[in-house]
């Protein structure tokens, strides 16, 4: 295979250019959109106390009374060179505090966003096995009781509101059987067992969320490979119906589950607000969420670029991983 | 000692240190030890040790209710006592106050507290540019005189009876002078409780300091956890499944889910909050008195503490003095319902019909476009035709309120009287949303300035009530309804029978004020 390595890299190359100059667009729509949003900073922080001179004082020190496009320039400079700046919040504070330490929009997302990817790690750990295990299944025992009982279900648990599973989960789970905490404030310092235990509600909530589509994307992808004639050699060889699917048809099926599998990853470190309110999980979610609450740009725009990041990462990982598991696509005619 | 008249309290507070040392009966039976966890509403990723920066509820109770201390304190039946300092006296005139300050005590970080604390932290108000929400109250001192180690004086522009009352405020905390911004990085205060971790909009957790100068009265937990839960749903999840003793702000709608579960109990107090319609009286037709009134009888403010505050409150009659006021006039002759009577005061101003727009959003309070709605179907009998305007809730602070005629809007409401019309009645002032000046009502604005350096505490008492009468005959705003604090306890933490009802839970000082069952 080392002798394809060249063409995936360069693959790898462009996508990663394509990447960047996608960043780069969703960069100017989220600032463009946010400022486009009613009231700035200064007026959602003053509130009801927001006097002209209270609110240009604030703008004035936050440079929010510089053009758009300044503004813009001068925070793409920064990013350009590594630095996220400070959010707004904090910016606002300092100038009344006069020194001290600042905290900066990296130190306060990174805290919160390692938190989301624990949270998205122990979901993946849980949902893709489980959901690949039964996809393979289902399409081993298609038609039957099993089959029809894991589609009903999943299928139901994903057209539910996300609310309502944390909600029912907490209900069984730590009301009527206290065997999990439906708190899930995880912080520093607490032990990988404690914090193991706090997050599996919101874990077994997201896992019931994306369980369906990669469960079903497995079934499909192995039911469609059922009537080549590859499959068919293979039956008349006489090896039992396990082997053929996960020996002979999971390998080729893998390109569209890997697909599914990342899609769904990104929206578990992209799309978990929800629960994150509902459990009061510390991730980046609710950060981004008060953020835009109070129109702090350079925390939006960190957080957005984070976001986008994990889709195209994820996205450019699943083509890689389809290529390689396809050899009609490692040997370009 | 509770025959202590609030004359003498408020002239000289020499009682007040002997009032706090000897503490309430109450607390005699509290049990020391355990650990408090509080779901509270209002935090914010943003929060720090800053009291300046402070509004919201988390902090409020994190930095006034654990860490830090101001020099005065409001017990929880409303009376002021001596925090940091232990007595105080004031010139004839109001102007000129003498604070004497406890002794012995110390910051977390081993610095003895003083007189130079005092004005550090209070300067920390007033410096260029500061934001800080109390920069009004410091800005009106001239002059901070420190007399020796442990008196200070404070030399006021105009007198003010109430400044001691003002220092109690969540904004004036005390820090270590020259050590102020570590002070804010680590949070290094005199209250009961240093912190061992923070985590802004997440946690904060405090250990009891050892010796203190509060001694066995107050701060009984050994350890206090406070968890950020804004969603109300989630707090209420977290104190049922008992993860929890106490949370903050509970949604009033799941009350009867709370009342099933023997193990907690719903505590509410009446306090000054209140839900306004301000109506701009230097527009028409707001100009004239009688079309004011004419919309003061034409709202059913029983249905609306029924309706929109679920029973939890009590009307108002439209003066933002509430229960928590020292000189609120509780037995003030309502303004009943009557669309007769609202017809009648039309007609007096000339007028059959009456059309007004009212703008409206869920900003001003939670509930308000439905408030609107009802004072609309109540005041249609009368001939008002009430529009009401749905407003965007973004930005209605600055587009809506202070702009439009007739709007909704909401107060928190302040400790004193003078402070709260000073805010937002006091001719001219940026915040005064009903246009309230001079020339509505000079009786008004002259008792203002007259009761403000005014120390006899009856002569003070009429001056108020007189106001108060003023604003319900005649006032620009519309407050038909104080809303309570309600909070939620588990029976695992005993409670005293007399809760403050200034701020909530406990007046921010559950931490210091509660204890273990």
């Amino acid at each position: 295979m080392t002798c394809h390595v060249p063409g995936v890299l360069k693959i790898v190359l462009q996508r990663l250019a394509l990447g960047l100059v996608t960043l780069f667009v969703v960069s100017i729509v989220i600032f463009v959109a946010v400022n486009a949003l009613p009231g700035d900073f200064a007026q959602v922080i003053l509130g009801q106390g927001a006097t002209p001179e209270a609110v240009a004082a604030i703008r004035r020190d936050l440079a929010l009374d510089e053009p758009l496009v300044t503004r813009y320039v001068g925070w793409l400079g920064a990013i350009l060179t590594g630095d996220l700046g400070t959010s707004f919040a904090q910016l606002n504070f300092q100038s009344s505090l006069g020194g001290g330490e600042m905290k900066t929009v990296a130190s306060q997302i990174a805290p919160r966003f390692a938190n989301t990817i624990f949270l998205a790690g122990v979901t993946a750990a849980i949902a893709v096995p489980v959901a690949v295990a039964l996809g393979v299944l289902a399409a081993l025992y298609r038609g039957s009781v099993f089959d029809r009982f894991t589609n009903i279900f999943t299928l139901s648990s994903v057209s539910s509101p996300e609310f309502f599973l944390a909600y029912m989960l907490i209900l069984f789970l730590a009301v009527l059987n206290p065997m999990l905490p439906s708190l899930s404030n995880i912080y520093d310092g607490m032990a990988f067992s404690e914090r193991l235990r706090a997050t599996m509600l919101p874990a077994l909530t997201l896992t019931l969320i994306v369980l369906a589509q990669m469960m079903r994307m497995t079934r499909a992808a192995i039911i469609n490979l059922l009537a080549s004639p590859y499959i068919e050699m293979a039956r008349l060889k006489g090896i039992s119906p396990m082997r053929v699917i996960v020996r002979h048809a999971l390998p080729n099926a893998l390109a569209p589950i890997i697909n599914v599998i990342a899609l769904n990853l990104a929206y578990l470190i992209t799309g978990v607000v929800v629960v994150e309110v509902v459990f009061v999980y510390p991730g980046i979610g609710q950060l981004f969420v008060d953020a835009v609450k109070i129109r702090d740009i350079p925390v939006v725009q960190a957080c957005c670029l984070i976001f986008a990041a994990a889709y195209i990462l994820l996205n450019l990982t699943a083509d890689i991983l389809s290529i390689l598991s396809n050899p009609r696509l490692r040997h370009p005619k | 000692m509770t025959r202590l008249t609030r004359r003498g309290l408020l002239r000289t507070g020499a009682a007040a240190g002997v009032l706090a040392a000897s503490g309430l009966p109450l607390k005699a039976q509290m049990k020391r030890g355990g650990r408090l966890r509080a779901g509270l509403a209002g935090a914010n990723t943003s929060d720090n040790w800053d009291a300046r920066t402070h509004t919201d509820a988390f902090m409020q109770n994190a930095s006034q209710g654990a860490v830090f201390d101001a020099l005065t304190e409001v017990a929880a039946d409303g009376t002021l006592v001596g925090e940091l300092a232990e007595s105080w006296e004031a010139s004839p005139d109001a102007k000129t106050w003498t604070f004497n300050l406890r002794q012995g005590v110390t910051f977390h970080n081993g610095k003895a507290f003083g007189a130079d604390d005092v004005i550090e932290s209070l300067q920390m108000h007033v410096a260029e540019d500061s934001k800080s929400a109390a920069k009004p109250i410091v800005s009106a001192i001239t002059e901070m005189k420190k007399l020796g180690e442990h008196q200070v004086q404070l030399v006021l522009a105009a007198g003010n009876a109430d400044l001691p009352y003002l220092l109690s405020d969540y904004h004036l905390m005390m820090y270590p002078a020259g050590q102020i911004d570590e002070a804010i990085s680590k949070g290094i205060g005199t209250g009961l409780y240093q912190v061992v971790s923070f985590d802004p909009g997440v946690r904060f957790v405090g250990k009891r300091v050892d010796s203190h100068y509060k001694g066995d009265a107050a701060g009984f937990f050994d350890e206090i956890e406070f968890i950020a839960i804004n969603d109300p749903t989630a707090r209420m999840n977290a104190l049922l499944t008992g993860q929890v003793e106490t949370i903050n702000r509970v949604d009033v709608k799941t009350e009867a889910l709370l009342n099933a579960n023997p193990l907690v109990s719903i505590q509410e107090v009446t306090g000054n909050r209140h839900f306004t319609f301000p109506m701009l009286t230097n527009v028409a037709p707001f100009d004239d008195v009688n079309v004011r009134r004419a919309l003061k009888h034409g709202i059913n403010r029983q249905e609306m503490v029924d309706k929109i505050l679920l029973g939890h409150g009590s009307i108002a009659y439209d003066t933002p003095i509430g229960p928590a006021n020292q000189y609120y006039a509780a037995d003030m002759e309502p303004i009943p319902y009557d669309p007769d009577k609202a017809a009648f005061y039309l007609k007096e101003a000339g007028m059959d019909q009456l059309n007004i727009d009212l703008s409206a959003s869920s900003a001003a309070f939670a509930g308000a476009v439905d408030a609107s709605q009802l004072y609309q179907s109540s005041a249609k009998p009368a001939g008002i035709n009430i529009n009401v305007v749905q407003e965007p809730a973004d930005g209605y602070w600055s587009n809506v309120w202070l702009k439009k005629p007739f709007s909704a809007a909401f107060w928190s409401g302040r400790a004193t009287e003078d402070w709260m019309f000073s805010s937002a009645y006091e001719d001219g002032v940026p915040w005064n949303d009903s246009q309230w000046g001079t020339e509505d009502s000079e009786r008004f604005q002259e008792l203002l300035v007259t009761a403000r350096a005014e120390l006899d505490s009856d002569k003070r008492r009429e001056m108020y009530t007189e106001m108060q009468m003023i604003l319900r005959d005649d006032g620009g705003v519309i407050i038909p309804m104080f809303a309570n604090w309600v909070q939620a306890v588990s029976n695992k933490l005993s409670v005293p029978g007399t809760v403050g009802n200034l701020w909530g839970m406990d007046n921010a000082r559950m931490a210091e004020r509660w204890a273990m069952a």
